[in-house]
């Protein structure tokens, strides 16, 4: 069990069209910085210098990380997070 | 018509071709309509708008359609209100409401986002439309979707007011109510919006339906003279009206339908729900989500989309922002009202009570022609101010009864 990561349409086309792959547990910077070893690109549309990107929001478990530990946040085997472009919305 | 040369990204200005899409595929920011102005210029002017219906669509080279429109074809124009009793309780000489109470068919400003979304869905050739919404959305979704004749999937809070859930039932949409806050609806929606190709006029759509909110600006221009006010007070929840207001202002001063701009915008939150206020009180552009507490709802958005932009267009207009509490929002809606026969939502008594801190503080001066910008009806959020109105005098049915009572009154 690794844990699941849902990827946005913008994305997908990094993932051979997959809306969710595999990651590693750890940081949130440690799984992106490992996704993008098996998806390149991936990585750097989501973070910048081991930030998250300002129109980037990341949930674990359906809560946003900048409730929790932002790009330090740390998942396990079976968690899953989302990755959803910010400027979604309006009420 | 079709002024649209296509879409581009706000951040790093990659170009798209139109289609439904909101996001750029290299840095995630937000694209946006871009138009052709030069050409734009060579058409519109003040005699061609007022020789139009009073409606949006009066200023439709600026909206991002193709053909005719198809749908709101009577949103919009709503009255500017000179507000003069309301002006000397609260400290200016010339005040004005933009009153969206009364925008056709649902009450608030959303049927202008959604004019242009539904026509612009229609279009693309979307049979379904779809929406995450605190309760105006959900209405004008469900109300021009049900007279454009596509199917409607509409995503509330499940904790919203009674009311708004009838108000949407009411049109027969699949209504689905979500445990969680807006965000949680928003952040499942764009998961729901990756995998149905519906419509999400606030997802995919967005690039669309956020640029109909510029017509609220445009009419109080045109509604003012053809010119610009000093001050304007916009509610903000995800920060895309007010960043729509000031591009409507900008774009009328470029085209030479306003001479001069030097508007100051001021944006009101509640202060159980003000990310946008925090930034620009704190001097950053970086928004800290929240999670919201205020009865005014229809703002509670606590990670809002806009709310880099916003701060932007705050502080490159020289204005400012103020939130306020519940009991502020509450007595702001009867001021209101017992003033200028407005009745507003909680999201109007936010913009009242925060223009008046802006006013106290001198953020706003007197002599500041100003704006205050109401987005929709009182009748929506009744709960929001029962039992904060006084009561009815109840008498027997007869002239005796009625004259102690009166009496009772006069003597208050």
């Amino acid at each position: 069990m690794a844990v699941k990561v849902k990827i946005p349409v913008p994305l997908q086309r990094l993932t051979q069209g997959k809306d969710e792959v595999e990651g590693d547990s750890g940081t949130i910077i440690s799984l992106i910085n490992n996704l993008e070893q098996k998806y390149p690109g991936l990585g750097e549309r989501i973070s910048e210098g081991g930030k998250l990107r300002r129109f980037v929001n990341v949930y674990v478990n359906e809560e946003d990380v900048r409730f929790l530990k932002n790009e330090e946040t740390v998942v396990k085997d079976g968690d899953e997070v989302s990755i959803v472009p910010a400027i979604a919305g309006g009420n | 018509m079709g002024f649209v040369h296509g879409l581009k990204c706000r951040e790093c200005g990659r170009e798209y071709p139109v289609d439904a899409i909101y996001v750029c595929e290299f840095c995630f920011g937000p694209l946006e309509v871009a138009y052709d102005y030069e050409g734009i210029k060579r058409i519109l002017t003040r005699d061609r708008i007022t020789s139009r219906p009073q409606n949006l669509w009066r200023y439709k080279e600026l909206l991002p359609i193709d053909g005719e429109p198809t749908s709101g074809l009577n949103s919009g124009f709503t009255p500017l209100v000179r507000a003069d009793k309301l002006a000397r309780v609260i400290g200016v000489k010339e005040l004005y409401i933009k009153d969206d109470t009364v925008t056709h068919p649902t009450l608030s400003f959303k049927d202008r986002v959604v004019a242009v979304a539904l026509s612009k869905a229609r279009e693309f050739g979307f049979d379904t439309v779809a929406c995450a919404s605190t309760g105006n959305l959900a209405h004008s979704v469900s109300a021009h979707g049900a007279a454009g004749g596509f199917k409607r999937f509409i995503f509330i809070p499940a904790s919203l007011e009674r009311s708004k859930i009838v108000a949407s039932l009411v049109y027969g949409p699949n209504l689905i109510a979500v445990d969680g806050n807006y965000d949680d609806v928003n952040r499942l929606c764009s998961e729901i919006a990756n995998k149905y190709r519906w419509a999400f006029v606030n997802i995919n759509i967005r690039p669309f339906y956020a640029e109909g909110s510029k017509t609220q600006g445009y009419e109080i221009l045109e509604q003012l003279g053809w010119k610009a006010p000093d001050a304007v007070v916009v509610p903000s929840a995800s920060g895309s009206l007010l960043t729509k207001i000031w591009k409507s202002f900008k774009e009328f001063k470029q085209l030479g339908l306003i001479d001069e701009l030097n508007t100051k915008v001021f944006s009101a939150q509640a202060t159980g729900c003000s990310p946008i206020i925090t930034a620009i009180k704190s001097g950053v552009d970086v928004i800290k989500p929240v999670k919201p507490d205020t009865i005014a709802k229809s703002l509670a958005i606590g990670n809002p989309a806009d709310g880099y932009y916003a701060t932007n267009v705050v502080r490159e207009s020289g204005g400012f922002g103020e939130d306020v509490s519940d009991p502020e929002i509450v007595d702001a809606i009867r001021l209101l009202a017992g003033t200028e026969g407005i009745f507003a939502e909680t999201a109007g008594g936010v913009t009242l009570a925060s223009a008046i801190k802006l006013i106290k503080e001198g953020y706003i001066k007197e002599d500041d022609l100003t704006v205050l910008c109401i987005t929709g009806n009182g009748l929506k959020t009744k709960e929001a101010i029962m039992g904060h109105t006084g009561e009815p005098y109840h008498i027997s049915p007869n002239m005796k009864a009625f004259e102690e009572t009166l009496k009772k009154i006069n003597e208050k």
